[in-house]
């Protein structure tokens, strides 16, 4: 009968496992990639990063905005680690609104390291107005934001195509074989030598969507590297107290004749 | 309660211990007499009580920095993430605390319910667990609408508009629960007032839990009653209290593999996406501590019928004590009612399962069946095992389990086997 009962478990948690990443409509798998915070000790990949926040920048800025990030945040440990000076004159490269000033008026001034990132529309509404009625999502938790993550991001930039016989598509849809519907609004992003790198790496389709990514999971988890880190000793230390303690256990015990 | 009479050795201690009896109280707690052959499974108390404290010590700091305002909610966690000092930790152990509170206590639950826990004289003990159970899923829920993302919006969207089944009232209570006419931001910060002030009512509860415990004293696997002190038990520290301590650790790794390793794995996606009334998520989930009542929720197919449906899957286990007409305590001793344990066992995880899934066709039948099931258990197969079934002897005394080669042989192995799957 244990037999039986342990069976009967191993089956139902397989079914689960398996179905919890069953939705009601399947997408195809993801493109696979290395990504290099992924693991026990898991990094961010820096020049992948600065190129990462180039493409974004130069490509997606124009319509996504990162409200949650601030020019500082590029010169911090654990992402991109420009210089201060790269991240001030990055900064300075954006105009931000300021004031009232003593005279009470409002004026403008280059952003500094305090600003958050400048964004491309006033507001949802002058988004939505300016895009066809789809509101560019935000992108400072995007990668967090999506089932899939990061590979989702990755082959959602690499997924475009003619829509297979039979779909219509009205205009300004795009198809995707990896959006929710396969329907999506923002024609394909990247293509190749679309920019050229500062560090001189070829700006193909994948290794910008490769970068922009790594830059998108840096900015919905900033504090990865050290989360991983700390993991791991939190995790060590555990362990041998645990070892200490069972050791302590034992020896407790043995003084009544009973087993733990 | 200790047999002796506790003085304390020093004369201040004597002097505060007449007026305020403190010391006899640790002199109790540390004194007192524990089964000996408690296996793993009665570990996850102490386990709980260091959940529900990291729960409030990190909730506490959060609370901090959290701001509970429609507008702010969701900035005001990234906030949190991004710029507080290890404020992501305090987040990321908050959030998969709940969870881990959650497999804690259903392992707790689980565990009194195969060894016959809830039993006189202990059904007291019992009933003060079930509250504590309903105040503890009361605050998962509202903490999880905290955040202020599309779950948190969507989820507290639906259970809210449960109340609205209840015939005549239910529309005006649940404009008074919101506090307006939908989801808002009045229905955001008294839910952050009563995140906060549960987790104390839990605390007191814990107390109560803990004293009425220690009137009868602990149930142990073989489940007969024992003298106390005896050769049956040891003193709880530092016996009880190592063991706890290694149960903890071992827990606690796994835990922190949650924290800093998949910290978002048990949470939803579009939480990550700011609350927006005017999108709702393609499949509105609750967390997947809820998953088996949300699945009785929506198998009955009236919506009145479905809240009492799933309030009752709940209150049911507060009758428990009763329904259960067996005087045989532990499974280990009930052959059947061991079998019709870990069916029900398995119905709860498919509950589960299918809770997660779209209520529609073969799902829906499943969960029909399931639910059927979690019912007949209780209240047709419980009683009736405890007349019908034939039960195997009891020992006399834990130090003398068996007498000769009698069936129970087979029992306690089996018992021993369960030890080894924690070990």
């Amino acid at each position: 009968m244990s037999k039986l009962k342990n069976i009967l478990f191993v089956l139902i948690f397989s079914i689960i496992v398996l179905n919890s990443s069953n939705s009601a409509e399947k997408s195809p798998p993801f493109l696979e990639t290395k990504w290099t915070f992924k693991g026990l000790f898991g990094k961010f990949d820096r020049a992948s990063l600065q190129r990462g926040y180039q493409v974004y920048t130069e490509v997606c800025a124009s319509c996504h905005s990162m409200k949650y990030l601030t020019y500082r945040n590029l010169a911090e440990k654990g992402g991109p680690e420009f210089s201060e000076g790269e991240a001030k004159a990055i900064a300075a490269s954006f105009e931000v609104t300021d004031g009232p000033d003593s005279t009470g008026e409002m004026f403008v001034r280059p952003a500094k390291l305090s600003d958050k990132f400048v964004m491309p529309y006033a507001n949802e509404q002058e988004a939505k107005a300016a895009n066809g009625g789809a509101y560019p999502p935000d992108m400072s938790v995007l990668v967090k934001a999506r089932k899939g993550g990061a590979d989702y991001i990755y082959s959602l930039l690499l997924g475009y195509s003619e829509p297979p016989e039979g779909v219509e598509l009205d205009d300004g849809v795009y198809y995707n074989k990896y959006m929710y519907g396969n329907k999506i609004k923002m024609p394909a992003p990247l293509s190749d030598d679309l920019i050229e790198y500062t560090d001189g790496t070829k700006a193909t389709a994948e290794q910008m969507s490769k970068d922009v990514t790594n830059f998108l999971m840096w900015s919905a988890e900033p504090h990865l590297e050290q989360r991983h880190k700390t993991g791991f000793r939190v995790i060590a230390y555990l362990i041998i107290l645990t070892v200490l303690v069972y050791f302590t256990m034992k020896k407790i015990w043995s003084r009544v004749e009973s087993k733990v | 309660m200790s047999d002796h009479e506790y003085t304390p050795s020093s004369k201040f201690g004597k002097w505060f211990n007449d007026r305020l009896p403190l010391l006899t109280l640790a002199n109790h707690l540390t004194d007192y007499p524990t089964p000996k052959n408690l296996n793993y499974w009665w570990t996850f108390g102490g386990i709980l009580t260091f959940c529900l404290i990291t729960q409030i010590v990190t909730g506490l700091v959060l609370a901090m920095h959290y701001i509970a305002h429609a507008d702010m909610a969701f900035s005001s966690v990234e906030h949190i993430m991004r710029d507080v000092n290890y404020g992501w930790l305090l987040r990321y152990v908050h959030a998969n605390g709940a969870s881990m509170f959650f497999l804690a206590v259903y392992i707790h639950i689980f565990r009194s319910l195969f060894y016959g826990s809830y039993k006189s004289p202990r059904e007291i003990i019992w009933i003060l667990g079930i509250i504590i159970y309903l105040l503890m899923m009361a605050a998962a829920f509202m903490g999880y609408v905290l955040p202020w993302g599309q779950m948190s919006f969507w989820g507290a969207t639906v259970i809210t508009n449960l109340f609205s089944a209840i015939p005549l009232v239910g529309e005006s209570i649940t404009t008074w629960l919101w506090g307006g006419y939908s989801v808002d931001n009045p229905t955001l910060t008294r839910f952050f007032t009563l995140h906060y002030l549960i987790p104390f009512l839990i605390l007191g509860l814990v107390v109560l839990h803990i004293w009425a415990l220690h009137v009868p004293g602990n149930n142990n696997p073989v489940g007969i009653d024992i003298k106390k002190p005896s050769k049956d038990t040891v003193p709880f520290h530092p016996y009880i209290v190592i063991k706890d301590a290694f149960a903890l650790l071992m827990f606690c790794i796994v835990f922190a593999l949650f924290v800093f390793y998949q910290p978002n794995i048990l949470g939803h996606a579009d939480n990550y996406i700011e609350a927006d009334p005017l999108v709702t998520p393609a499949h509105i989930v609750p967390e997947w501590y809820l998953l088996p009542f949300y699945a009785i929720l929506r198998s009955v197919p009236d919506k009145l019928m479905g809240v009492v449906a799933m309030l009752s899957a709940i209150l049911i286990l507060a009758a428990l004590p009763w329904l259960d007409t067996s005087k045989v305590r532990s499974a280990v001793f009930r052959p059947l009612f061991r079998q019709f344990y870990w069916i029900l066992v398995a119905d709860v995880l498919i509950l589960g399962y299918v809770g997660a899934m779209p209520a529609e066709g073969l799902y829906l039948l499943i969960a029909r069946v399931a639910t059927a099931y979690y019912f007949a258990h209780f209240l047709i197969i419980l009683p009736v095992l405890g007349w019908k079934e034939k039960t195997t002897p009891l020992p006399l005394s834990i130090t003398e389990p068996v007498l000769g080669g009698s069936p129970n042989l087979a029992a306690a192995r089996s018992d021993e086997k369960i030890e080894k799957t924690i070990k």
